[in-house]
């Protein structure tokens, strides 16, 4: 019996299994994802801009040192320098770029300091809607008793027309918070609490979904079959797993937060009167756009080449973390 | 209670709210609500179409919304709820301003409906072409641009610029002849443009990520295998299949047509629900807010239901038990 014993040890596997060249480093996925979404134009491009429109509102002060407020009569209605590439008679001053209002405001500045308030409104609103869609998915994925009552509720929420609801609120709202916060804090609280409130039902449905998928799966059960309890099974397990639909809803949030802002202070239901925002400056401009059209297209186009770049960015993240599409 | 004179004494002013029965519990006043909004307000309703409608118009009058006075020996009408800036019943100027806004904004949810289906049809088929990148800009472009900078950019190009169409929409403009009829037409076109810019952007996005959804799924691959023309495999099994979604945005956008579009009805003055709701909601005027968002809350429960029905109708493995 021993000749024919085999040597387990010596024996060559078989060729067709064996690897022809040396197996490469694991790849971090995070880095897969990085190559899909360098493949997406739009979303390099749209991510750029939101990085640069962000860049530019936050250190904008500090370089462009003008005071939006400040009132200079004399130099009102002064066209942007460009104007003189086909009107050479055109009132410009070099050191006003983009012009001034009709009060003689420099809307460089006003741009800018408008561009920090709609942007403030849109990261403030989408990380409370964001946390909030976040919760609620979590609860009614996990905790199946939960589930019916929260649903319902996400449906209902899902049913409120935003703008109606937002100009009832704001009517009804505006004076309380305006005593304990000020002018503009009232504001800015009411505004971000309702666009908040009222766009966290998408999140909350997805990421219900996915952890409804994702709670049957095994790795689930052996994290409760040594014992780890519910809260870190949420936190340690079942976040990092969903990490990618909140992203995408994340972009989306984004977008109609600052769209909303947008429309409130262009219905004159926003900011108080002497707080720039884009939608305000585009509402003033209306009226004489006839005459200076640069005014309503200055503050018009910031609004939608961001959202255009969110919602571009938004596209790019959904394709790249979808890893069905992922080598496409 | 605002207008009475501060003259008047704090125990006159609350003798007052009594007789008007703010005094009464809450139920009661809710009950006398339901009742003036689904029993009082239906009754002039159905007069008003027996009377003045074209439809209903050649029915006997039916008076439903009388009451007999007997200090007066005849009928009068019963009292109704009243706008406060207006001083006349808020259902009759929602009746005025609903037709403003259902020509408006439904035919621009018309439009956009039927130009961005096929947008969304096509650029599915054909994935990542040249037609289909194009349509995701423009569609992704009319998500972005808020109506409020389309509105004045259409203004500044189509009327200022090229003075081919009015910038404002001419409410009291009667329709009779030719002529009116293509002014009518011409002032239309570009609040429809705007609002049908919205909807074509969002539902052809549906559409497309639904086709798209669908065309890879096996039974498309039956279909083809077993010879079926390539216009029926998309235009019979895949579209029907992918039109379960799209069905149920598109119900639920039906609520909007009739809440208006209130940006753009501002931008063109275009009298309709929208702007009746935002000028309600400056003037203070609560009865009419109350009216207009609780008619917003019927329609929304109402297409909700619609949708939901849809669904069974178009996916038979879904039903209702």
């Amino acid at each position: 019996m021993t000749d024919t014993e085999i040597n387990t040890d010596e024996m060559e596997p078989y060729a067709a299994l064996q690897d022809k060249e040396p197996p490469k480093a694991p790849r971090n996925q995070w880095l897969d994802v990085w190559d899909q979404f360098k493949k997406h134009k739009g979303a390099v491009l749209g991510g750029g801009f939101l990085v640069f429109i962000t860049l530019a509102v936050l250190l904008g002060p500090y370089i462009w040192t003008v005071d939006p407020q400040k009132l200079d009569i004399r130099n009102k209605d002064l066209r942007p320098i460009w104007t003189t590439i086909w009107d050479s008679s055109a009132k410009i001053l070099w050191h006003r770029p983009f012009g001034t209002d009709n009060l003689g405001r420099d809307i460089l500045a006003n741009m800018i300091a408008g561009g920090r308030a709609s942007m403030a409104v849109g990261w403030t609103a989408m990380l409370l809607s964001l946390s909030i869609g976040t919760a609620i998915g979590v609860a009614a994925g996990y905790f199946k008793r939960a589930d019916g009552f929260l649903m319902r509720m996400t449906d209902l929420f899902l049913c409120l027309p935003i703008l109606p609801l937002l100009l009832v609120a704001v009517t009804l709202f505006r004076q309380p918070l305006r005593a304990n916060f000020g002018p503009e804090g009232g504001m800015f609280i009411l505004i971000v609490v309702i666009v908040g409130l009222t766009s966290w039902m998408q999140t909350a449905r997805i990421v219900r979904g996915e952890i409804l998928a994702l709670k049957e799966r095994e790795f689930i059960l052996a994290a409760r079959s040594i014992g780890t309890s519910s809260g870190a099974i949420i936190r340690r397990h079942l976040l990092p797993n969903v990490v990618s639909p909140i992203m995408v809803s994340a972009t989306l949030g984004l977008a109609v937060a600052i769209i909303t802002e947008s429309a409130l202070s262009f219905l004159g239901v926003g900011f108080p009167s002497d707080f720039p925002t884009w939608g305000k400056m585009l509402a003033d401009a209306v009226p004489r756009m006839e005459q200076y059209p640069e005014r309503v297209l200055l503050p018009g186009i910031a609004i939608s080449l961001t959202v255009l770049g969110v919602n571009y960015l938004g596209d790019g993240l959904r394709d790249a973390l979808d890893p069905r599409i992922r080598g496409r | 209670m605002a207008q009475v004179p501060l003259t008047v004494p704090d125990e006159v002013k609350q003798k007052m709210r009594e007789a008007l029965g703010l005094g009464a519990p809450v139920h009661i006043q809710y009950l006398k609500w339901l009742n003036q909004f689904f029993i009082v307000e239906p009754q002039f309703l159905i007069d008003w179409m027996t009377r003045d409608s074209l439809l209903f118009g050649w029915l006997p009058d039916t008076e439903l919304g009388m009451v007999y006075d007997a200090e007066l020996q005849k009928l009068v009408p019963q009292q109704r709820n009243i706008s406060w800036q207006t001083r006349s019943p808020i259902m009759d100027i929602v009746i005025q301003r609903i037709p403003q806004t259902l020509w408006v904004v439904g035919l621009a949810y018309l439009v956009g409906i039927l130009i961005s289906l096929p947008i969304g049809i096509y650029s599915a088929y054909r994935h990542y072409s040249i037609f289909d990148q194009t349509g995701t800009f423009i569609t992704m472009v009319g998500f972005s641009i808020p109506p409020f900078f389309t509105g004045p950019l259409l203004i500044v190009i189509f009327s200022v610029t090229l003075g081919w169409l009015p910038s404002i929409y001419d409410t009291t403009h009667v329709v009779n002849d030719w002529a009116s009829f293509k002014y009518q037409l011409s002032q239309m076109i570009l609040p429809v443009m705007v609002l049908a810019l919205q909807t074509t952007a969002q539902i052809s996005r549906y559409m497309r990520a639904s086709m798209l959804d669908n065309l890879n799924q096996d039974y498309v691959r039956t279909a083809r295998a077993k010879g079926l023309k390539e216009g029926v495999v998309v235009m019979v099994h895949v579209l029907r299949n992918s039109m379960i979604p799209v069905i149920t945005v598109i119900a639920l956008g039906v609520p909007s047509i009739f809440g208006g579009a209130i940006i753009t009805e501002n931008v063109f003055g275009v009298n309709g629900i929208g702007q009746l709701l935002i000028t309600a909601l400056f003037a203070n005027d609560i009865p009419m807010v109350m009216t207009i968002t609780f008619i917003f809350a019927i329609m929304i429960v109402v297409f909700n239901l619609i949708a939901d029905v849809l669904y069974g109708v178009l996916d038979p493995r879904i039903r209702y038990d």
